[in-house]
């Protein structure tokens, strides 16, 4: 068998399809008032292949959301490449863009803001189809079947968003996001805002549309609860960085990196024998300012296996014999998941 | 042992445009000296108006009735100079955010010297201010003397959250209230906040009531634990017992349709059909009824009460009917 190599050096035998988005060495400064620019994202690289589900997940600031709107050119990256079906997604221009959006979709976290009220939900859902040159009533038309997709009735499609609980509105902003027959769905935060009892019916929905129209999901989450349940393959993201990816086995049943594997060991588990003999990583300190991030790895400061090479080398996403990539001088597996 | 909290068959009603909303609809909990009691519960079950109603702390518009003692003294209808006594030095509360809860424009030592004056005013500034610094010491804040003097903008979501616990104990109350208190938070800072207050509560002996919509906060740090639905308490007993022993089918959903961290398990997940119902429009009977899956005629018609099933109190017509909670998962 020929062996391909990627630019991150990882391994890819010839024949395996080409992943159906691709990002490297993605970048996204913002200029802060005063001089000094906070680092939002610095240099992520990821595949997403056909048909899976990859959880991005980490703490608020890590760069997560802003890596999925770079993706979908929401905001512009400062630099990095973005290819979807191997074309360059930070080349293209307005006409073009638009096209792709058609193919790449997002579901946002607050399905109170992000639907406009004062819009019946058949316009909201048309709303995409007619701008991509849909007759408005063929538009409503889909947007009936589109309302039956999602598990909602058509019959209510004259209601205005106010009319719906939290839960049926995270369907109509799904629904939204499949009426243009997209490839890719990036889901941020999707069942964030929801209460325990329907967030499980929306991740079900999720689970089922993926298999029934062959679609690939992006999933940004900071519950790693559902990113286990949901995902295929996990990125572990830490100020910007991508500092752990892998199976979600890898992830979950052996996690190299030492932010990882805190932030394992810190979700509380609804099981009060196990919560009761769990031993605990509890990190002290705060996550540093994305503004002014620690030299070398930026977890030493909070690590602690920190050695004088992490403030002086940045640690490399390779495998470092784990059998999955992960940033640390010093990764080794440990067992944290009860 | 006298409990150190006793909350009785108390209402909490709202007048509203559209009539008046029932949020509390007889709530009946205990906590005893040094006890944790978890009270989960998802948005609208009214869990943070009884507690707010347990302080005193709706607005004047809510029609409270029912009973609230603390140590054995009736709470509620009494004046409002007798409950600000009660308040910060026997029962504290804190909230999900705290940046909100502080105030902006003074600092952090000022305002728990504030606080430890107001209950003592015989205590000087001076005094005051090295227990705030050795407050702020005790719950993990770093180089305490110098922090004191900062402004809530100056310190992280979870030192805010730590200053506002340093607040809660400065006056060494029987019962710490904590409304979400880490909701706001991310997971590792979670994890740090969850930590000092099980240290708060052996260290000091407090009692802590724990407002939660996680189930997993709830098993690590609580003893007891009441699930609340559409304004009732539906379920009490032991962490363990209702963990592996629930009899109420909501608290059985709530267990099964979580995604666990320790489960791998890719398949459907077990959901709770409909959403929660409207307070202004209750459904007859069990409040529960048009979500459950065990629904029968009668539980249309007559309301369940809380009572003893097995090794916990369950308000459901069929409670004995149902087997371990694995099952259900």
């Amino acid at each position: 068998m020929t062996v391909a190599t990627d630019s991150d050096g990882a391994a890819a035998p010839v024949g395996v399809a080409e992943p159906i988005l691709t990002v490297r060495d993605l970048v996204k400064q913002f200029p802060i008032r005063g001089g000094g620019k906070v680092q939002a994202v610095s240099g992520v690289s990821f595949d997403l292949h056909e048909g899976e589900t990859l959880g991005l997940v980490g703490e608020s600031g890590c760069g997560k959301s802003t890596t999925a709107r770079c993706v979908l050119r929401l905001i512009e990256p400062t630099s990095g490449e973005v290819r979807f079906r191997g074309r360059d997604v930070l080349a293209l221009g307005r006409k073009d863009l638009r096209t792709l959006r058609a193919d790449l979709q997002i579901v946002f976290q607050d399905p109170y803001a992000s639907l406009n009220p004062r819009m019946q939900v058949w316009s909201i859902i048309a709303e995409p189809l007619i701008v991509h040159g849909m007759p408005a009533k063929a538009a409503k038309t889909r947007a009936g079947e589109l309302l039956e997709l999602v598990r909602l009735r058509p019959e209510h499609a004259g209601r205005y968003p106010h009319e719906f609980s939290s839960g049926q509105r995270q369907r109509i902003g799904v629904a939204r996001a499949l009426a243009l027959e997209p490839d890719v769905l990036v889901l941020d935060e999707p069942v964030s805002a929801l209460d325990v009892s329907i967030q499980a019916g929306v991740l079900n929905l999720l689970e089922e549309l993926r298999h029934r129209l062959h679609l690939s999901y992006l999933f940004i989450a900071h519950d790693l609860s559902v990113v286990r349940h949901i995902s295929d393959r996990v990125a572990v993201m830490y100020l910007g960085k991508v500092v752990e990816i892998g199976t979600r086995d890898d992830i979950y049943n052996r996690p190299a990196m030492p932010y990882t594997q805190a932030l394992l060991s810190a979700v509380p588990v609804p099981d009060p024998s196990i919560e009761r003999k769990r031993k605990r990583i509890v990190l002290s300190g705060d996550l540093p300012s994305p503004a002014d991030p620690p030299s070398g790895c930026r977890f030493r400061t909070r690590c602690w296996k920190a050695q004088d090479i992490c403030a002086t080398e940045e640690p490399a996403l390779i495998d470092r014999g784990q059998g999955h990539p992960s940033a640390c001088h010093f990764a080794e597996e440990l067992q944290v998941v009860p | 042992m006298t409990a150190v909290l006793d909350i009785s068959d108390l209402q909490v009603t709202f007048p509203t445009v559209e009539g008046p909303v029932s949020a509390v609809r007889g709530v009946d909990l205990t906590l005893d000296p040094g006890r944790v009691l978890g009270v989960v519960g998802e948005s609208g079950s009214g869990k943070t108006v009884t507690m707010l109603a347990t302080l005193g702390l709706l607005p004047a518009s809510a029609e409270v009735t029912g009973s609230v003692k603390y140590k054995g003294r009736e709470l509620l209808g009494v004046a409002p100079s007798e409950l600000r006594k009660v308040r910060g030095s026997g029962i504290a509360m804190i909230f999900q955010d705290p940046r909100t809860s502080l105030n902006p424009v003074h600092t952090i030592g000022h305002q728990i010297v504030e606080g430890i004056r107001i209950h003592h005013p015989e205590v000087g500034r001076k005094d005051a201010l090295k227990r705030a610094i050795d407050l702020l010491r005790l719950v993990g804040i770093p180089q305490a003397d110098r922090r004191a003097n900062d402004y809530p903008h100056q310190f992280s979501g979870g030192m805010c959250q730590r200053a506002m616990i340093a607040m809660a104990v400065a006056n060494d109350p029987d019962v710490l209230v904590a409304d979400e208190p880490t909701t706001a938070l991310d997971v590792t800072i979670q994890a740090q906040i969850l930590d000092l207050l099980r240290d708060i509560r052996k260290e000091k002996g407090v009692a802590i009531v724990l407002i939660s919509h996680d189930l997993g906060v709830i098993a690590g740090v609580a003893d007891e634990v009441a699930v609340m639905y559409a304004g009732r308490v539906v379920e009490r007993g032991t962490v363990d017992d209702v963990y592996e022993q629930a009899r109420h089918p909501y608290t059985r959903g709530l267990l099964a349709s979580v995604p666990r961290l320790t489960d791998d398990n890719r398949g459907p997940l077990v959901s709770i059909g409909g959403g929660a119902p409207s307070l202004l429009h209750l459904p007859g009977g069990c409040a529960f009824h048009p979500r459950c899956s065990h629904e029968r005629p009668n539980c249309r018609v007559d309301d369940p009460r809380l009572r003893r099933v097995g090794p916990v109190d369950a308000a459901c017509h069929y409670a004995e009917e149902m087997g371990p909670v694995k099952a259900d998962s």
